[in-house]
């Protein structure tokens, strides 16, 4: 059975919210999908980025379930793509900062082994760290 | 912008063999541990060229990456200080009053830019940043940041063609720009599109550049912490793009990028046995080489995959490590 | 002076509130006012046959009516006047209706004293109105049609038919434009070369038309009836007369260069004609490729040996050629988008990447039974290359790819079924009359449309498939798979002579880049320049029905000026008080139309080109421009009547400055939707708000205002251009200097109106009113300081 959008204040609010934390007009997204042809990290996202879009404008907090916008490497291909001139980047950044400023982390440093852990570059572990707490 | 390259071409050109130019130099945490060779091979291709890279006094991490929300201010801190350290440089009279701080590393280039064009079109946040800092000196906003790629351009092909010693001989090479280096277009030191800034440098050692589609291609970046399997992915495009393009090595100028696409060709061998491995190198280890420079001067010890049988079946045997 | 008032009773609406007869009788106690009287209905045969029996009688030399908006019956009282044989500009309308009976009919009592001060007011002005007369001009029936594609071709041959005298000039070699390159046009898949063929035959056939290929536009200079033109013949090396193009000598000539006809996909020789069916149909010379031609007198020469007529000339010269038009009709068309612009679609680098004008050129060939190259296996069409995208700088859509990419997929299809052929996109434009219906054509005949965007393209550099990378947004899915032929349907762009063309004529351009009309529904064919008009691409995208309905609009525009046999001008321009002026030059470099020319000593202005805009009157240090029909003294005047009874019972007076196109009219608006603003306002109307100095300004505080509004109408909807700014900086300059003098700079203020926001308007009346109120008139010491050496306060003497 096909899900049922509803529309609703609680939507407007999520929108809004998002709008405000990454200062883009993410209504202007007319859905082309220039982004998900972009992003190089594609293969792994449940929703593709121009969904994660989407969802954003019909003000669905259930994106900020999906796995997207973690998945993202902040590589900017997107926003150099954007036709209408979208900083997608922020979108997806802005996504996560809902989250990571509840004190909500998304990388459990414990969690990785210990020889990659030794053999991984400051650069790689401080850029992780930096992007995925809060 | 062509105004300042000339000016920029000027000054590199009455520093000749008796007379070096100095700039102020940012390497990163990641340059004095994994990344030694990149350093190593950088600073000494730039004295080759008359160019001393002086290292910033006490300076700090750059953070890697920042928070893209506007409001993270706190972020653009420790980018900020070590503007302020090269502030502090230039007053001091050790650079000779230049204003560019060069950075090595793609990923900190793109940081310390960013940070220094958000203090620069932004009064506020500036004071904002230099009140936090009180016990620093207040940031004028008087620094650019440029990344060392931009000073080899600067210089110029036939300067760099004349240095070289030991030409690469047609060594194909597939240049691997990954994203801080290009994007956004704001911040990026060529086309995104279509970058030849590296291709270019190539040339001018005696290389043969190979174009291939994935060269722009990020490589994971940060995303090798919690999902290697990901980039191994990725990895694997980027390496078997260059390899159908012709290429017999990769270079780069991103520690991470050197690691993801270098560290992660076992991971790749195992999941995808068509892969042949191919040597992921700085392109200031190739600049080294073609410069003729001795072998502690590229550290090809810590490149992953072993560069020895490619540098072999060229005419530069003996010349690494 | 004898000056005649009516105060008109509006059949009771105006009369029901105001008291006319008193209105009429404070009238006739004014100065130089022989008569005036009430009466029911000025505007009815009696109430004008009242005007003129009156105008006899007591030999009036002018004239006020105190009655409804000039903008409603201004025309009307004008004629008038005409018909009682006084000049129509020795009128004055007092708008006590709109502007004052209907916002005020809950203070009759205000309302009636307002009604006398505007009245006065018109009688102020009208005692310093001049006897204007309009001069006419002569206009002829000639015609400059610049470009010779479908839209200049339409043009031409519309004026050539209805007998006017009619220049074709073309850049290129031949006429036709882009739709000679075309295979069939959509919805109706017509041959483009057949049906345009006999249309381009029917130019050089039509006895009115001089048709003057490979000929450029160098210099147009004068305006409306008398634009001087002198066009540069380029030299084609081959005459004309002799020439047969029987192509002997393309046989010989050694050189061979991408042929721009077929999109480069096939060679040329440097002579060559420049496709099957041009016209003129002859040979010509590409000096830059030509042997001879670029490396001296002994080189080659082959087609010259070769040709049986002697037709070859080297000596050929380029030749001037001047001319005088009455009208100028721009038709220079469109060049595609270049697409290596878009990198990531690697256009120029792949093998297997054409644009859609390359692919009519190989469809054309093809069904002539001679393919330039093999169109197999799957093709794919990504549609919005060089439109709607930011990141090329052009946000725009260009109309035509929707259309065109469904027609040249459908003929692929219908050519050879075993084609697999995809069109991506990101909306489907089928707007246009069978327009739906042919795409849904498209799609029976199993054209696959996608609905995403593409990304990036890829090349195998063995097989050189190109990959395509998008998104199919409609199930989110990603799209990376190998296509043999990429077509990229790219985008409309403003043609190489454009530019050129619209810094000769002046001509503003639209922020997309393509010249612009001068109103957007009422007037798409006319531009803000009298005489020239547009037609075709040239004003923006558009397809081959709507690029012909556009030249025919152009010639009829055109011809209605012309058939009138002569044309007014308008007489309320600038004009210069030649003993205040010094020659300082500087009204000439504000003047935006270029209507006034100065050399050494007093500037003339061109009263063809003067808009009345009023913009040089602030420039200039000495105050020694002004515009007729509202002088300084004129509006000075009519301020000080304004505040001949002190103020009326009102704390403070507030000066409204309402222009033509916006103001005024917004005023009227809000008069006639009843709603109530404050009593206290004087609205004295002007042709723009550039009018009103800074020195204007200052002198109507001195003489006893306490506010000032400046109202104009926003740059986009505006006739005038930089008046925006112009009202901007006057204002601000006003602001300094009564900072300066410890006045609250807040007394004056600028808005932009457009005549729909009748409650913005309200509110900036109030707001100003209630804030004059607030701090109160202005001292009278102060005032006087005000007065005192203007000229030093506004230009630091």
């Amino acid at each position: 059975m096909a899900d049922k959008l509803v529309i609703s204040t609680e939507n407007e609010a999520f929108l809004a919210r998002i709008t405000e934390l990454s200062g883009e007009t993410i209504t202007v997204c007319d859905q082309c999908g220039t982004c998900s042809g972009s992003c190089p990290m594609i293969a792994e996202m449940d929703v593709t980025p121009s969904q994660m879009i989407r969802m954003v404008q019909l003000g669905q907090r259930e994106v900020l379930d999906s796995k997207t916008m973690w998945l993202c490497a902040s590589c900017f291909a997107c926003t150099v793509r954007c036709p209408r001139g979208l900083d997608v980047a922020k979108v997806a950044e802005a996504l996560r900062q809902v989250t990571l400023r509840k004190a909500i982390d998304r990388i459990n440093i414990r969690a990785i082994p210990a020889d990659e852990l030794a053999e991984l570059p400051q650069i790689a572990l401080v850029g992780a760290l930096r992007k995925l707490t809060g | 912008m062509t105004s300042e390259k000339h000016n920029a071409a000027q000054t590199l050109e009455k520093a000749g063999p008796s007379k070096k130019t100095r700039f102020p130099y940012y390497p990163g945490c990641t340059l004095k541990t994994t990344a030694q060779n990149l350093e190593a091979s950088a600073l000494a291709s730039a004295e080759v060229l008359g160019i001393e890279l002086v290292e910033l006094p006490r300076w700090n991490c750059c953070g890697v990456v920042s928070s893209l929300a506007d409001d993270d201010l706190i972020h653009h801190v420790a980018p900020v200080r070590n503007l302020i350290r090269a502030q502090e440089m230039r007053a001091a009279g050790v650079v000779d009053g230049e204003t560019r701080l060069v950075t090595l590393c793609s990923m900190c280039f793109n940081t310390l830019k960013r940070s220094n064009a958000r203090v620069k079109e932004s009064a506020d946040d500036l004071k904002t940043i230099n009140e936090f800092m009180y016990l620093e000196d207040d940031y004028d906003g008087g620094v650019d940041v440029v990344h060392f790629l931009e000073v080899l351009r600067d210089v110029g092909h036939e300067r760099i063609s004349e240095a070289v010693k030991a030409p690469l001989a047609g060594l194909k090479v597939a240049p691997y720009y990954g994203c801080t280096l290009l994007r956004p277009k704001e911040i990026g030191i060529d086309d995104p599109e279509a970058p030849t800034i590296q291709d270019d440098l190539l040339r001018a050692l005696g290389a043969e550049p190979v174009d291939n589609p994935y060269k722009k291609v990020c490589c994971g970046s940060y995303q090798i912490v919690q999902n290697r399997d990901a980039v191994a992915d990725l990895a694997y495009d980027i390496l078997r793009h260059a390899r159908i393009a012709g290429a017999e090595a990769m270079t780069t100028c991103c520690p991470l990028c050197a690691f993801n696409l270098d560290r992660s060709q076992r991971e790749i061998g195992e999941k995808h046995p068509d892969h042949e491995p191919m040597p992921v190198l700085y392109i200031t280890q190739l600049m080294a080489l073609a410069f003729g420079l001795p072998p502690e001067c590229m550290r090809f010890d810590l490149n992953y995959t072993n560069p020895k049988a490619l540098l072999l079946s060229t005419s530069l045997a003996g010349e690494e490590a | 002076m004898r000056v005649g008032v009516y105060v008109c009773h509006c059949g009771g609406n105006i009369s029901e509130v105001v008291d006319v007869e008193r209105v009429a009788k404070a009238a006739g106690e004014e100065a130089d006012v022989v008569m005036a009287r009430d009466y029911g209905h000025m505007c009815s045969d009696l109430g004008q046959k009242l005007i003129v029996d009156d105008v006899k009688e007591h030999q009036l030399d002018a004239v006020v009516v105190a009655a409804c908006s000039p903008q409603f019956q201004g025309g009307t009282f004008m004629s008038t006047l005409k018909t009682a044989g006084l000049s129509p500009y020795v009128l004055e309308m007092a708008n006590i209706r709109e502007q004052c009976a209907w916002p005020h009919a809950d203070a009759p009592s205000e309302a009636t004293e307002k009604a006398i001060d505007l009245t006065r007011m018109s009688i102020a002005k009208v005692r310093l109105d001049e006897p204007l007369v309009e001069r006419t001009m002569p206009i002829g029936k000639r015609v400059l049609v610049v470009g010779g594609g479908i839209a200049g071709i339409q043009a031409a041959l519309d004026l050539g038919d209805a007998g006017f005298e009619v220049h074709l000039v073309e850049r290129d070699p031949s006429i036709g434009g882009r739709m000679a390159q075309l295979s069939r046009t959509f919805p109706t898949e017509d041959c483009a070369a057949c049906i345009l063929s006999p249309k381009m035959a029917d130019v050089p056939a039509n006895p009115n038309i001089e048709m003057l290929t490979y000929t450029e536009v160098e210099s147009i200079e004068g305006t409306l009836g008398s634009f001087d033109v002198t066009v540069v013949k380029k030299p084609t090396y081959v005459d004309s007369a002799t020439c047969v193009a029987c192509g002997l000598c393309e046989e010989k000539c050694p050189v061979s260069v991408p042929d721009e006809f077929e999109e480069g996909l096939m060679t040329r020789k440097a002579i060559y004609v420049p496709f099957g069916f041009s016209v003129p149909n002859k040979n010509l010379i590409d000096a830059s490729v030509c042997l001879r031609l670029t490396r001296g007198r002994d080189v080659c020469g082959l087609c010259q040996k070769a040709c049986p007529h002697g037709a070859i000339d080297f000596d050929q010269k380029p030749e001037r050629e001047t001319f005088t038009v009455d009208t100028v009709i721009v038709a220079t068309g469109y060049q595609i988008f270049d697409a290596t612009e878009k990198a990531v679609y690697g256009y120029g680098r792949f093998e297997n990447v054409v644009t859609a004008l390359q692919m009519e050129r190989m469809i054309v060939h093809a069904a002539e039974g001679n393919p330039i190259r093999p169109i197999k296996g799957r093709v794919a069409f990504i549609q919005c290359v060089g439109s709607r995208d930011e990141q090329v700088g052009n946000e725009y859509c260009s109309r035509v790819c929707c259309m065109y990419a469904s027609k040249l997929s459908q003929l692929l299809k219908r050519s050879d079924p075993t084609r697999d052929v995809y069109v991506f996109y990101t909306d489907l434009r089928a707007f246009g009359k069978g327009f739906e219906e042919y795409y849904k054509r498209a799609q029976s005949e199993g054209v696959k449309y996608i609905r995403g965007r593409v990304a990036e393209l890829l090349e195998d550099p063995e097989t050189k498939k190109v990959t395509i990378k998008a998104e199919d947004t409609l199930t989110r899915q990603i799209i990376e798979s190998e296509f043999d032929l990429v077509v990229l349907s790219v985008g409309l762009c403003p043609s190489e002579g454009t530019e050129g063309i619209a810094d000769i004529l002046k001509l503003a351009k639209s922020p997309d880049g393509f010249l612009q009309e001068a109103h957007p529904k009422f007037r798409p064919v006319d531009t803000l320049t009298e005489g020239v008009f547009l037609a075709g691409a040239v004003q923006g995208p558009k397809d081959i029905p709507d690029t012909v309905a556009q030249g025919s609009a152009a010639s009829s525009r055109a011809i209605r000026l012309m058939n009138q046999g002569e044309y007014a001008l308008d007489p309320i321009a600038a004009f210069v008080h030649e003993d205040l002026c010094d020659g300082c030059g500087l009204c000439a470099d504000a003047c935006p139309t270029g209507a006034i020319s100065q050399a050494t000593g007093v500037p003339t202005i061109s009263e063809a080109l003067c808009t009345g805009c009023g913009i040089c009157l602030s420039a200039c240090p000495r105050d020694a421009l002004d515009l007729h029909c509202y002088t300084n003294d004129q509006l000075l005047a009519a301020v000080e009547a304004a505040l001949k009874e002190g103020r009326n019972g009102h704390g403070t007076i507030i000066l409204v400055f309402a222009d033509d196109t916006a103001t005024y009219r917004l005023a009227d608006n809000v008069g006639t939707g009843k709603m109530p603003y404050s009593t206290n306002t004087r609205i004295i109307r002007v042709p723009s708000g550039s009018r009103v100095t800074p020195k204007l300004m200052l002198r109507a505080f001195e003489l006893g205002v306490d506010g000032i509004l400046i109202g104009e109408s926003e740059s986009k909807s505006s006739p005038y251009a930089g008046s925006v700014e112009a009202i901007g900086r006057n204002v601000s300059t006003v602001r300094g200097v009564l900072e300066s003098e410890g006045i609250d700079p807040g007394r004056v203020r600028f808005t932009e109106f457009v005549t729909v926001m009748l409650g913005k308007f309200v509110g900036e009346l109030n707001g100003l009113s209630e804030f004059a109120e607030r701090l109160g008139p202005i001292p009278h010491d102060q005032r006087e300081t005000l007065g005192r050496n203007v000229n030093g306060k506004l230009f630091g003497a």
